[in-house]
């Protein structure tokens, strides 16, 4: 299974995407400074070392999207075949069977070096830690995979310094906010002017028909945090940046995992009533049995998908636009014509305006859904039934 | 599926986690409650200044049609008093007239009596001097005619006569 896809718009991508794994990135920013004669001496030069552009340009696609114990902005390679990068090192945090190791990941040199903990040697491969030998030996089983031992690994990695800058960003945007009503007499000033609406439309129409004009004030919080978070990482997903948080799937798990409490934390005896009964009394006891045997376990298994959708329909949705946006890119470099390259520049640049709406539907889609899930589970009895009414409808 | 699993990184989550449940504690508190606090209290204002509004609205129509009532009480008293003032003065034309009337055929009734009287008073001293003059007439023509013996007996006659004419 490569990528699931839940959107329309993605397989053909998708399919195209496979057919076009030819290309090197460098990145955004650094690819509209290039020329294209900085990118075929590249590729010459890598010819001889024994690795074509598509491959390099598949490992780079690869690499980007995941997470990375750097937080590099762009690297290149200098005439005497020395790889440069540009950014600055992370640090490493790792739990071994003999303690707590933190160290700058700066020790890896980008993976080309061993680093040295306390006489233990750790290497960094295909974005992961393993421990090894003073050689630095991997060892595989038959499929290829790495058998090393991995430490556990608590590293503050690219995507976790962008989500604590995301976090920063959010607290001074919205604590801000709410200081200017104070200032200014209920009415929002700068920004706030613009991210207020946001607010009042997850509030009256995702929060309020969705749960209810009751009880959807516990909820909001945790609404408009993970809109505004998703939306935020998924915009600095398109920025040359270069990350990719929100296509990461320990981050969609995190936040499913909380839709998915928080649902059945709150939710009513009516709830739970119609996960195990869900017939109720429209059929005597000894009716339901043959029934139930089918359906209760259907229902516990809703509550499992549920979520899984949320995580998997972002995770797969940011990943897919991810590798959209970086094959076209590359696909410039491996026309190097006068039609192709401006072909792919123009298709790249459509496909990142869609990034832009796509970025603000799936942040509003885990929003909605999650709100959706919290009303059905905190919905009273009474309400079940105009609701089923309104289904009938 | 096993790619997914490959890809899903422990640290990341536990990461993810924390920061996000500090962000949604932090936010809850110092953002989110007091920007839809203030939203509500905001919304709450602009209801109550529509309600009150709508209230001095209503309370304007009640004066206008209160000022209104007034003014046309004022308007049917002025004329009621009029029409009092009307009749008054009509009955008391009418009173004067029957006044007039009255004390006119009085009068009138007086001078009738007195012209009557007068009549009667002025009648008699006619008769009166009538008689007088007859008398001194009679006196005077006696004296002649009893100068003479025929003349007396002509006299004696005619005045028989006379007297029976009367």
């Amino acid at each position: 299974m490569a990528y699931i896809c839940t959107d329309f718009e993605r397989p053909i991508f998708l399919s195209e995407m496979r057919k076009t794994f030819f290309t090197r990135f460098l990145l955004v920013a650094a690819l509209f400074l290039s020329q294209t004669t900085f990118a075929s001496e590249k590729e010459n030069e890598h010819n001889e070392h024994g690795k074509d552009l598509k491959t390099e340009i598949k490992e780079y696609i690869a690499h980007h999207l995941q997470d990375a114990h750097d937080f590099s902005l762009f690297s290149y390679t200098k005439e005497n075949g020395e790889h440069k990068y540009v950014g600055f090192p992370l640090p490493i945090i790792l739990w071994d069977n003999n303690g707590l190791k933190v160290f700058s990941s700066s020790k890896f040199h980008h993976g080309e070096t061993l680093a040295e903990v306390d006489g233990n040697y750790y290497k960094l491969y295909h974005s992961k830690i393993y421990k090894t030998d003073a050689e630095g030996t991997i060892h595989y089983d038959e499929d290829h995979h790495a058998t090393n031992v991995k430490p556990l690994d608590f590293s503050i990695t690219k995507n976790v310094v962008m989500i604590i800058v995301t976090g920063l960003l959010m607290l001074w945007l919205f604590s801000s906010l709410a200081k200017s009503y104070g200032k200014n007499n209920g009415i929002p000033t700068g920004a706030g002017r613009f991210f207020e609406p946001i607010v009042l439309y997850i509030r009256d129409d995702i929060a309020r028909p969705n749960i209810g004009e009751k009880r959807y004030k516990k909820y909001m919080p945790f609404l408009l945090t993970i809109f505004f978070f998703i939306w935020f990482l998924n915009i600095f997903g398109l920025t040359p940046l270069g990350v990719n948080v929100t296509g990461n799937i320990a981050i969609t798990v995190s936040l499913a995992i909380m839709t998915f409490l928080i649902t059945n934390f709150t939710g009513t005896k009516d709830y739970w009533m119609h996960q195990f009964d869900p017939l109720g009394k429209s059929l005597p006891w000894y009716g339901k049995i043959p029934l139930y045997i089918i359906l209760v376990p259907i229902e516990l298994l809703g509550l499992i998908i549920k979520p899984f959708s949320l995580l998997i329909r972002l995770y797969a949705n940011m990943q897919a636009g991810h590798i959209v946006l970086m094959s076209l890119i590359g696909l410039m470099f491996i026309f190097k014509s006068w039609i192709g390259s401006p072909l792919s520049f123009g298709l790249a640049f459509a496909i990142s305006l869609i990034e832009v709406l796509v970025a603000l539907l799936q942040a509003y889609i885990f929003t909605m859904l999650s709100a959706l899930y919290f009303g059905f589970a905190s919905e009273e009895h009474e309400h079940d039934h105009e609701h089923e009414a309104e289904v009938a409808h | 599926m096993e790619k997914l699993l490959e890809e899903f990184s422990l640290g990341l989550f536990f990461w993810q986690t924390l920061l996000f449940g500090l962000l949604l504690f932090l936010l809850w508190k110092f953002a989110w409650k007091p920007i839809l606090n203030a939203i509500n209290d905001r919304e709450e204002g602009i209801k109550n200044a529509l309600d009150a509004a709508e209230e001095a609205k209503k309370e304007m129509q009640n004066v206008t049609a209160d000022s209104e009532k007034l003014l046309k009480e004022a308007r049917a008293e002025r004329e009621s008093m009029l029409k009092e003032a009307r009749e008054i003065k009509d009955k008391i034309v009418a009173d004067a007239k029957e006044q007039a009337q009255v004390e006119g055929d009085k009068m009138i009734k007086q001078a009738q009596a007195t012209i009557e009287s007068e009549k009667k008073a002025a009648v008699a001293d006619i008769k009166e001097q009538v008689a007088n003059l007859s008398i001194e007439i009679a006196e005077k023509v006696i004296k002649e005619e009893l100068s003479d013996k025929k003349k007396q007996q002509k006299l004696v006659d005619d005045m028989l006569g006379d007297i029976k004419l009367n």
